[in-house]
């Protein structure tokens, strides 16, 4: 079961990655990013198993710091909708001069 | 018993896997952060199976409950939906590209997953299961407890002064 656990996790971080990839979104960006951590926490579950429960301590200040993560870039993401009237990375191109 | 404690085990997962899948394909932020939704409630069923029922609850209860909600908040407060908001997806080699460089990743992560892993076999959750969770989080843990609260009063304040409108005088 931790084995299938781990793969579970394994193939969603994957999908957060390809996300991450492929999407121009800001917004969509930042739930490819919670999906991540979501998979990880699923890894941290399953060895919290084998290994005592320190794991399930761990899940849960990833939760705090992704909660934490998620108003701290959803305010930027406002900020910048603001001045730039776009979320479309591409439209944002402030830095390359 | 133990059949159906299987079958669930890979229900849950099947239904994260397949809304994860859904979710980076919509195009409409809202349906995405909705399957994004469904893969943390099957998330949350895959804790219970793997006895941290604790765990389960707050996902549900802050994931589900709170982030994403201030994530579908975000996207109508934005008013998206426009069709260049839409059209975010890339090009058809740069996502060819992505899915090559995600299926390698999956698949370099799985070659180290083919070392056996001791296993143990799926139990009904134990009555005592918040307990063990409070006395580590509040003995072995505590320093890093207090400091995650002034990282979320930290968060909080700049959240207000990130997203406060300016007043230009």
């Amino acid at each position: 079961m931790i084995t299938d656990s781990l793969i579970v996790s394994a193939i969603l971080f994957s999908i957060g990655v390809l996300g991450v990839l492929t999407r121009r979104n800001a917004i969509i960006l930042f739930m490819c990013v919670e999906l991540m951590l979501n998979a990880v926490n699923l890894s941290f579950v399953a060895f919290s198993r084998l290994h005592g429960v320190t794991g399930q301590v761990f899940v849960i200040m990833v939760m705090t710091i992704a909660a934490a993560e998620a108003a701290l870039g959803l305010a930027i993401v406002i900020s910048v909708f603001r001045h730039f009237e776009s979320l479309n990375l591409a439209d944002l191109k402030l830095l390359r001069g | 018993m133990s059949s159906l404690f299987h079958f669930q085990f890979y229900f849950f997962a099947l239904v994260a896997i397949v809304s994860a899948l859904c979710f980076v394909t919509r195009k409409n932020p809202v349906a995405a952060a909705l399957w994004l939704v469904n893969v943390m409630f099957a998330l949350s069923g895959l804790y219970v199976m793997l006895d941290a029922p604790f765990v389960a609850a707050i996902q549900v209860l802050v994931y589900a409950g709170a982030i994403m909600v201030v994530f579908v908040f975000v996207v109508m407060l934005l008013n998206l939906g426009r069709s260049s908001e839409l059209s975010d997806m890339r090009s058809i080699a740069a996502r060819l590209g992505a899915g090559l460089i995600s299926i390698g990743l999956a698949a370099s992560v799985l070659m180290v997953l083919r070392e056996k892993i001791p296993d143990t076999e799926l139990t009904i959750p134990s009555e005592n299961v918040v307990a063990p969770v409070a006395a580590a989080l509040f003995n072995d843990y505590l320093i890093a407890f207090e400091v995650t609260s002034l990282v979320l009063l930290v968060a909080v304040i700049g959240a207000v002064v990130l997203a406060k409108r300016r007043v230009s005088a």
